[in-house]
């Protein structure tokens, strides 16, 4: 921060500001004046840009040079052959499992929770609805508390004998305790539950933002030529909100790959991997037990692959609805 | 009549899913006050046992200190997070160019990249400068993200651009411009930045566990992710911690639950 402060206060700025009023048709000066704006401006950016090239963009690089090197610990050499650590991935059962499992989350839990913001969203959208602020605020505030501080609310609500089943045994839907964190289906429902209920509210916002810039007389149109609230919801709202809805849709997938902290801390992992996350898979690799960077830095390349495909998938997929 | 009875599976679903979503919360707040044989009796009320619960925990584990460097680690990260992302912003809107437009879509892509792959080699480059353990470990790769910068560029487009040129022609220099003109004008937008950067760092947890090794200096998530892994779990003592670990940003939601809203959705209008 010093260098930036020294560079634009040295009162170069200023100084042309000045000579810019007092000198107007010096056109030589002038384009002196505007170069020095620029480099301002550049100076500006400098922080954040060498920033985000130092703590993304190198380490990604290195991470893939790293993902072609094998052995243990800071003694690292060129695999032989040099994609060996992604071909021993393909070989990884505990691997192909943590991608399924992260799938079966994205498959069931995006579509579920993006629908259910909508619904809420357009709900909350009324204005006619009474005690707005209560809804919005209540339903929010899930995003309120940490992800693992929720897991663990999860996993004591969802503990054999927790609060779950003494609700489902009083209602008398099941006569016996469910052991939900014991067993690979049930576990993974938890997980889904859990990510409904910390991000729904997330995403409503979201919609509610969009809907404020969409022109409220497009609905009073469509009631007016007697379309009922689900015609105009469908025909009218969502067409409106596409772009708002591809973009949570990215933002979701993307967080569902990098799931991590629910994997750690509400199942975690088990029963026998059935829950586990790749990021956890990823942690337990890389900084668990018997370390091996190389072969964990393939299994973070493999993520950052999904999220891009994934992510050009929907693009090309929101785009030609139109 | 009908009109009106035809808003009631609106109101209903509304009425499930509010009570959906405080319920977790309300259990966790009510079980820190019971004993763990009370919370896994599903009491639903508050009880006796809120500082027995209290001392349990402090007799445990080191709070004081995990909330020491939390807080440290997040005001941290806030504080230099808001001036380094929104020079940036500043600095592309008021001294537009190609160039710097060209730079700013390169940037927008390092919102793609997930952390997970940039983890390890940032560990290495840290453990190579002996920064693990520290606070300034957790803090620097959060500083600069392309979601704030793009949040303080997007809400530089409402700022006016004759103030500039007027402040220039007074002789104020381009930093004071930005100081004594920008930052008092965009205060909102601040809020809303340095909320939802708090709440992020304070609940970041995934980098915090890989740079932190040393359970001295572990923040409050990780204090409470280390709790489950015990063998017998006290669940009132785990939702007493777990409260503790989330009542700074719950505090915040509930004031400035606007300002995060704003700063959730800010960037992308």
């Amino acid at each position: 921060m010093s260098t930036l402060a020294t560079a634009t206060g040295s009162g170069g700025a200023s100084g042309t500001a000045r000579d810019d009023e007092a000198t107007p048709r010096r056109g030589r000066r002038r384009h002196g004046i505007e170069e020095r704006r620029n480099l301002t401006g550049w100076v500006f950016l400098l922080p954040a840009a060498l920033l985000i090239g130092a703590m993304s963009f190198y380490p990604m690089a290195q991470a893939f040079i790293l993902s072609l090197k094998t052995g243990r610990g800071t003694r690292l050499n060129f695999a032989d052959p040099l994609w060996y650590n992604y071909q021993r991935l393909l070989q990884d059962d505990i691997f192909k499992l943590t991608v399924q499992n992260t799938f079966v989350y994205l498959i069931i839990q995006v579509p579920i929770m993006l629908v259910i913001a909508l619904i809420l969203a357009n709900l909350l959208n009324d204005r006619n609805l009474r005690f707005k602020g209560l809804w919005r605020t209540a339903i929010f505030l899930p995003c309120a508390v940490g992800l693992v501080s929720y897991s663990l609310v999860f996993r004591t609500i969802f503990a054999t004998d927790g609060l779950v089943n003494d609700m489902l045994m009083g209602l008398h839907f099941i006569d016996s305790p469910i052991n939900w964190l014991g067993q690979t289906g049930t576990a993974r429902i938890v997980i889904i539950l859990g990510l409904l209920w910390r991000w729904t509210g997330y995403n409503m916002v979201f919609y509610l933002a969009a809907m404020q810039n969409l022109d409220y007389s497009t609905l009073e149109a469509a009631k007016i030529d007697g379309a009922g609230p689900f015609k105009t919801f469908w025909y009218v709202t969502v067409p409106q909100l596409r772009p708002m809805i591809l973009l949570t849709a990215i933002l979701s997938t993307n967080g569902t790959i990098q799931l991590f902290d629910e994997s750690w801390n509400l199942t975690q992992g088990g029963p026998a991997y059935t829950t586990m996350s790749m990021s956890h898979y990823l942690f337990e690799l890389s900084f668990q037990k018997n370390p091996n960077f190389g072969y964990g830095a393939a299994l973070s390349y493999v993520i950052l692959i999904m999220v891009a495909i994934l992510a050009a998938i929907q693009m090309k997929v929101g785009d030609k609805r139109d | 009549m009908t009109k009106k009875l035809r808003r009631v599976p609106g109101y209903l679903f509304l009425a499930i899913c509010a009570l959906l979503s405080v319920g977790p919360l309300y259990f966790m707040v009510v079980s820190a006050t019971n004993t763990s044989q009370d919370v896994l009796g599903s009491r639903m009320l508050p009880g006796a046992n809120l500082v027995a619960n209290f001392t349990a925990l402090v007799g445990q584990q080191d709070v004081a200190s995990a909330m020491w460097f939390s807080t440290i680690q997040a005001v941290g990260t806030t504080v230099l997070a808001l001036l380094v992302c929104s020079i940036a912003g500043y600095g592309f809107e008021v001294f537009h160019s190609r160039g710097k437009d060209r730079l700013m879509n390169v940037l927008l892509l390092a919102m793609m990249i997930p952390f997970a792959a940039t983890m390890i080699p940032l560990f290495q480059l840290f453990a190579q400068f002996g920064m693990i353990n520290s606070s300034f470990a957790v803090i620097l790769p959060a500083i600069a993200t392309p979601f704030l910068v793009m949040l303080f560029r997007q809400s530089s487009r409402s700022f006016p651009h004759e103030i500039v040129e007027a402040a220039r022609i007074d002789g104020l220099s381009e930093l004071n411009i930005f100081a004594r003109i920008y930052v008092p004008t965009m205060r909102s937008t601040y809020a809303a930045a340095a909320v939802i950067t708090f709440m992020a760092a304070w609940n970041n947890f995934l980098w915090p566990k890989v740079i932190i090794v040393n359970n001295t200096y572990q923040t409050m998530p990780m204090l409470i992710s280390n709790l489950r892994a015990g063998y017998v779990t006290d669940y009132g003592v785990l939702m007493l911690a777990v409260l503790l670990a989330s009542l700074p940003t719950m505090v915040i939601f509930l004031i400035l639950q606007r300002s995060f809203a704003e700063g959730m959705t800010g960037a992308i209008k």
